[in-house]
């Protein structure tokens, strides 16, 4: 138990998990003029923001700038009502939820979103569902393939609970997880899905400083293991500053700035933004 | 090694819900053989098996993928009316009953997984208060559909005539001579031949265990919970919410048809009304008490709840009285930490293990 709440990372999971991916610097994900409205309201508004094919970017802005809309966009949450989403050069803008996940976006959720009845390793399993399949028929019947793909399923929810040396709590029900914990399984249920992209909701909610000084690594090595590309909303400007390669600012739904940590901090729209008018962020 | 112990410890309580319903088979069958069990009895040996199957059938609806549907008795009536049709028109043709039974309840399950699948796909968009509105008034048309339904059989093969305005009759099917009214409207069915039969409704029991524990313990069955717990994380790993749903609730219908068939094979004659709300609610009683996704409860709570009303019969006005207060202490047994505590500390076995 005390072991697992220092959340280490193995140092590199078995192959099984690693995908084969190019590495190059072709953005994986671009939005070109993306909106939503909601009744008038621009929530987001002329987002067009890209991200490299492994890179850390941030999204960073005061409460109710709209981060967590363009979450919602990207994973189709909601239906933009302008501009085009293009994931490694397929136009998902008008895709589902369901197929926008299985064409490689993973999220977690700034409220933790678990399921809580299930155990951890089923969590992660159900994480599996599109990577690992066999029909309904075969399942209930319990044919061979029931058993070979449970199996396949098991190891691989191993591999992946092994990235936060979480194997020990596999039994255990998620809902009773202690609150840094359940956020890392959400991250480890991301993962299974086999993203190229993968969508942190402040992750660091929440967290202590050493708590926080040990997820930025583990958000590094994912990125450096998985190859992937990871945007993150944080406000949390020591984890963001720390790790992000690339920063955008959001604003009243508008991209106020975008560039590295000092382009960032020294950018007095930024600066107006939090410290100015407003006494929130 | 604690994930095996788990496994180890769920599945032994699946086995024991085998090993339960088998051994309570076994002494039943003993009993009347013995001449232990008085007519009365008799004839709930088959309708307590088909609420079970019903119970265990609607878990999955509401327990399982935790969904309130209030029309699960109109997919039991699909299953009996198809069954008495099945049944009757193959008479002539398969003479051996126990497999005429086995056909009348696969047409029925059948039957009533077309019927799942078809208010499956407006239904399951709806969630919660919605679904459980939705479901009730299915359930009354259907009721209501069957009330004008008029069929018949001869040589010739099945006639059906629906009676919406209720200008038609028999008559009206024109029959040959020979050919018998197999479903008279309103009346319902009339004069079916009974070959329902106590060894069938226990192997519908375990056919329907099997299906049930198997399905949740399946990539399939891991969707659904994922669904019920929450569905926006489901839908963002990639789980199709409206398919995995659609999947679980059609199960859940083909059982109940297949309970249904059973049912309406056991009397010599059977209405659509008996299909009401009502019995939905009493099903929907048997889940809740039994506890929601407790497999072995709800066959508890079905066989105790169908015959104790029976039972207590020879109390006369006070067998409803004493029919609610056993309600109400089952609710407080199954849900009241305090007696819940009492019977861990009267019951030790169960606490063993859970240490660790």
């Amino acid at each position: 138990m005390k072991e697992f709440e220092k959340g280490k990372m193995v140092p590199v999971p078995s192959h099984s998990i690693i995908p084969e991916r190019d590495i190059g610097k072709t953005p994986v994900l671009e939005c070109v003029h993306l909106g939503i409205e909601f009744g008038g309201l621009k929530a987001v508004d002329d987002f067009n923001f890209t991200i490299g094919k492994t890179e850390i970017a941030g999204l960073i802005g005061p409460n109710g700038a709209g981060k967590t809309t363009v979450f919602n966009l990207l994973t189709k949450v909601y239906n933009p009502t302008h501009g085009t989403i293009m994931l490694d050069g397929d136009d998902i803008t008008q895709k589902t939820t369901v197929q926008v996940s299985k064409m490689g976006v993973a999220r977690t959720f700034q409220n933790i979103r678990l399921f809580s009845d299930l155990s951890v390793e089923d969590n992660v399993r159900v994480g599996l569902h599109n990577q690992v399949k066999y029909t309904p028929f075969a399942g209930v019947l319990r044919l061979p393939s029931f058993w070979k793909k449970e199996k396949e399923f098991h190891e691989r929810a191993m591999d992946l609970l092994s990235i936060f040396d979480m194997q020990d709590m596999a039994a255990t029900k998620a809902g009773s997880l202690p609150y840094g914990a359940q956020r890392r399984l959400e991250i480890v249920r991301a993962l299974a899905t086999n993203p190229k992209l993968l969508l942190l909701d402040e992750p660091a909610a929440g967290m202590n400083p050493n708590e926080t000084g040990e997820l930025m690594e583990n958000i590094v090595k994912i990125r450096d293991t998985f190859q992937i590309a990871v945007l993150l909303i944080e406000h949390d400007m020591k984890l963001v500053m720390g790790i992000c390669e690339g920063i955008c600012v959001l604003n009243f739904g508008r991209i106020i700035a975008k560039g590295t940590a000092e382009q960032i901090q020294s950018n007095p729209e930024v600066i107006k933004a939090y410290l100015g008018n407003s006494k929130e962020g | 090694m604690k994930l095996l112990r788990n496994l180890d410890k769920s599945s032994r309580r699946n086995y024991f819900s085998y090993v339960l319903v088998t051994a309570a088979f076994l002494i039943v069958t003993f009993m009347n053989q013995g001449g232990m069990l008085n007519k009365k009895m008799q004839g709930l040996l088959v309708p307590v098996c088909c609420y079970i199957v019903m119970a265990l059938s609607l878990n999955l609806t509401v327990g399982i993928m935790g969904e309130l549907s209030l029309g699960h008795a109109g997919f039991m009536s699909l299953g009996a009316f198809t069954g008495v049709v099945v049944s009757q028109s193959l008479m002539g043709v398969i003479p051996n009953e126990p497999l005429r039974l086995l056909i009348a309840i696969l047409c029925g399950a059948a039957v009533a997984a077309v019927g799942g699948f078809l208010i499956g796909l407006p239904v399951l968009r709806l969630r919660g208060d919605y679904l459980a509105i939705v479901t009730l008034a299915f359930g009354e048309i259907i009721m209501d559909i069957i009330n004008c339904l008029i069929v018949g059989h001869d040589e010739k093969g099945v006639h059906i005539i629906f009676n919406f305005k209720g200008d038609k009759s028999i008559a009206d099917l024109n029959l040959l001579e020979g050919g018998t009214a197999i479903i008279k409207g309103a009346q319902g069915a009339v004069g079916t031949k009974s070959i329902s039969t106590f060894t069938g409704g226990f192997i519908l029991i375990l056919i329907t265990l099997f299906i049930i524990i198997n399905f949740v313990r399946s990539r399939t069955g891991r969707a659904v919970l994922a669904i019920r717990d929450n569905r926006i994380a489901a839908e963002s790993v990639g789980v199709d919410v409206m398919k995995y749903k659609m999947i679980a609730f059609v199960i859940s219908t083909t059982l109940a048809g297949a309970a249904g068939a059973l049912y309406g094979l056991n009397f010599t004659g059977i209405t659509a009304a008996k299909f009401n709300f009502n019995t939905s609610i009493l099903v929907l009683v048997f889940v809740v008490l039994g506890g929601l996704g407790n497999l072995l409860g709800s066959i508890i709570a079905a066989t105790v709840l169908y015959i104790l009303p029976e039972a207590l019969r020879q109390f006369a006005d006070y067998r409803m009285l004493i029919y609610a207060v056993v309600l109400i202490l089952v609710m407080l047994a199954t849900n009241n930490p305090k007696v819940k505590n009492l019977f861990a500390k009267i019951i030790p076995v169960r606490r063993k293990g859970k240490g660790d």
